[in-house]
């Protein structure tokens, strides 16, 4: 059923981060290889936080979440698309929900067309920046071959929600009373609500390349359009916990 | 009766004993549920024996970690039987931390007649005591209890995926993420660590371990498997320190079918022995695979089990059901092998015929004695009037358990807190 779309899609220039065919009237907009690629990486992200939960988390799950997420990655960094962005970036309007990602779902031989080329723009080097970046500011960006695991000089601007996997693995490791409470200090249970949180997301992603700092950058800054979801308010207390006012 | 469904009544484990008369679940209560076999009656030779309530205990309660500020769930994630060697019966129930050795045991008879107490129970004045006399044991309803007899506490950091009795009956091992234990049945202070694959810097952790069991025949051989998809097998007798595996088998990725979810969909989340110990047979997220253990470099076997989930893998990382953990089990003469899947599917494979059959586990369609329907999922096109199609399916209704009897046709099938036992139309 999406096969359809997805063959209009591989004709479709891959510098076009978005999606929005108007050829495909009257069917739901099928992203970009880009957009399903980095929705893929926020959602891994999200994950990686959730399953800090009461009870130890899930080592297996995680470690196999993590190592999507660093694939994900090197892949955006062979692509060139892993730069900075400019936080205020407009655009048009937001992903309602994760919608099919078909596409990501499909070898990489059928996704030879779709992938985006190598970005020559503006000479960025395309580095990999451990994912979890909040601030809007630029972020430092270190080269590809760092590990993953690597702490972030930066962390420190960072809002208290956005631990590095690295210290996830550390509290698995050395857990002291309360560092668990520790991760979680600052969210909100209603920051749980994955699909307000994803719509605030992709929708900052307006650029679509590079977009994976931007991804956790204060949803405000992206202008609410009408086709928002309506719990803006739960949105808003959501990024006031990204933040860390 | 309808039952309202609880979250302590999931069963999460299924396990038959070495000769079929008892069959063990446990739920995410910490409790364990035994079935016993009813003896057929010579009256009525043709009424198979059908499985009654034998016992039921609290194996585990949950606790609380306050090091680390964690709970530890009471969840019991596998039951393994030991094989019998007196009137009573023993079992291994375990949870994430904490492995127990219960003894189930009958008593049918008691004794009455005593000195110092009364038929109550009541201590009697002593004054009042003029007479010896001998108690005397008289027959009494039947009463099964279970006592804990040990229990092999802290000593696992991780959680504890799997555990397995060795062939020679005195020892066990216990496998939890990162590390494998052994344990002589006897010592509950201390345990050998004979698999550890913990790096020194967990920030490097890219693998862990998900099942693991020792060979059925030689003590000294196991195996255990991993969230890559490998599976290596280990004797114990080259060193203490099980790090280098004897044999170590993967079958080479397919480059053109690699997703970002390649490596999720290859994790096994069961490897079981065939009863010969010629084979094993793992199971990975839409396939299950036989391997000789003869040959490393790739499955003799390999069969799907749906695969029509394959272009529906984003929303399922996205629901979380693509880190389901099913698990496979082999029939009583290794030819057929079982494994579950979703909307109460099941899914058995004849190894000989190269058959294959979908059956449903559920209230609606099975009455007693009733024969199972085969099912099917259309996954395209048209759909036929029996058929189900892949967007219809329940994905909350998911059989990860199941058990085989070691020697008849007599499976069970855990769904969420339903068991149901299907046994072979008698003809």
């Amino acid at each position: 059923m999406g096969t359809m779309f997805a063959r209009g899609l591989k004709r479709k220039s891959a510098e076009d981060g978005e999606d929005v065919e108007g050829g495909l009237a009257g069917a739901q907009a099928m992203p970009s290889y880009s957009l399903q690629r980095q929705s893929l990486l926020d959602m891994s992200l999200v994950k990686l936080q959730l399953c800090h939960m009461l009870v130890e988390p899930n080592l297996c799950r995680s470690v196999l979440i993590a190592n999507t997420v660093r694939q994900i990655q090197e892949e955006m960094a062979q692509d060139g698309t892993w730069r900075v962005v400019a936080p205020q970036a407009a655009g048009r309007a937001p992903l309602d929900r994760l919608v099919s990602t078909d596409i990501l779902c499909r070898s990489v031989r059928e996704q030879e067309g779709e992938r985006p080329a190598p970005d020559a723009g503006d000479g960025h080097t395309p580095d990999l920046v451990p994912g979890l970046a909040t601030v809007p500011s630029a972020q430092a960006l270190r080269n590809p071959q760092s590990s993953l695991w690597e702490v972030d000089s930066s962390r420190e601007n960072r809002g208290g929600f956005q631990k590095s996997l690295d210290q996830i693995f550390e509290t698995l490791e050395n857990k002291t009373s309360g560092s668990v409470e520790e991760l979680f200090a600052d969210v909100d249970s209603s920051y749980y609500d994955l699909d307000a949180v994803l719509t605030g997301m992709v929708g900052s992603t307006q650029s679509g390349h590079g977009s994976g700092l931007q991804a956790f950058s204060p949803a405000t800054a992206a202008p609410p359009s009408s086709s928002c979801r309506s719990d803006l308010g739960e949105l808003d207390h959501a990024v006031e916990i990204l933040v860390e006012t | 009766m309808e039952l309202e469904k609880t979250w302590a009544d999931i069963i999460s484990t299924v396990e038959f004993n070495h000769t079929g008369e008892l069959l063990a679940t446990g739920d995410k209560g910490g409790r364990v549920v035994i079935f016993q076999r009813e003896q057929e009656s010579k009256n009525q030779v043709h009424r198979r024996g059908e499985y009654n309530v034998y016992s039921t205990f609290q194996s585990h309660e949950p606790e609380f970690d306050y090091l680390k500020s964690l709970e530890i769930e009471e969840k019991i994630n596998k039951i393994r039987w030991l094989p019998q060697q007196n009137a009573a019966y023993f079992l291994l129930s375990t949870n994430d931390k904490t492995v127990k050795l219960w003894k189930v045991s009958e008593r049918d008879k008691r004794p009455e007649g005593y000195n110092l107490k009364d038929e109550e129970g009541r201590l009697r004045d002593p004054a009042t005591i003029t007479t010896l006399r001998v108690p005397v044991l008289r027959p009494m309803d039947l009463m099964v209890e279970a006592t804990p007899r040990r229990v092999f506490a802290n000593a696992h950091t991780y959680h504890i995926n799997s555990i397995s009795v060795n062939s020679d009956y005195e020892t066990y091992m216990s496998a939890d993420d990162l590390r494998i234990n052994l344990w002589n049945f006897e010592i509950t202070n201390q345990s050998f660590n004979i698999v550890d694959i913990k790096p020194a810097n967990m920030e490097e952790l890219t693998e862990v371990i998900t099942a693991a069991e020792f060979h059925p025949h030689h003590c000294n051989s196991f195996v255990y498997s991993s969230s890559k998809g490998t599976i290596r097998l280990c004797d114990m007798r080259a060193s203490a320190l099980c790090d280098r595996h004897s044999k170590f088998f993967e079958e080479p990725e397919d480059p053109s079918n690699r997703s970002f979810f390649s490596e999720i969909i290859s994790s096994i989340s069961d490897v079981k022995f065939s009863h010969s110990g010629r084979y094993i047979m793992t199971r990975d997220y839409l396939t299950v695979k036989v391997w000789d253990l003869n040959m490393e470099n790739r499955p003799i076997e390999t069969y799907q089990v749906h695969d029509y989930l394959r272009s529906k893998l984003c929303s399922l990382y996205e629901n979380d059901c693509i880190f389901d953990k099913f698990e496979c089990v082999w029939n009583g003469s290794d030819s057929v092998i079982m494994t579950g899947s979703y909307n109460n599917f099941f899914r058995m494979f004849d190894r000989n015929t190269k058959r294959d059959v979908t059956l449903e586990a559920s209230r609606e369609n099975s009455k007693p004695r009733a024969i199972l329907k085969p099912r099917k999922v259309c996954v395209g096109g048209k759909r036929r009037k029996d058929e189900i199609s892949v967007d219809s399916l329940d994905f909350s209704k998911k059989i990860l358990h199941t058990a085989w009897h070691p020697s008849e046709n007599i499976i069970a099938v855990a769904a969420t807190n339903n068991l149901y036992i299907f046994q072979d139309k008698v003809n």
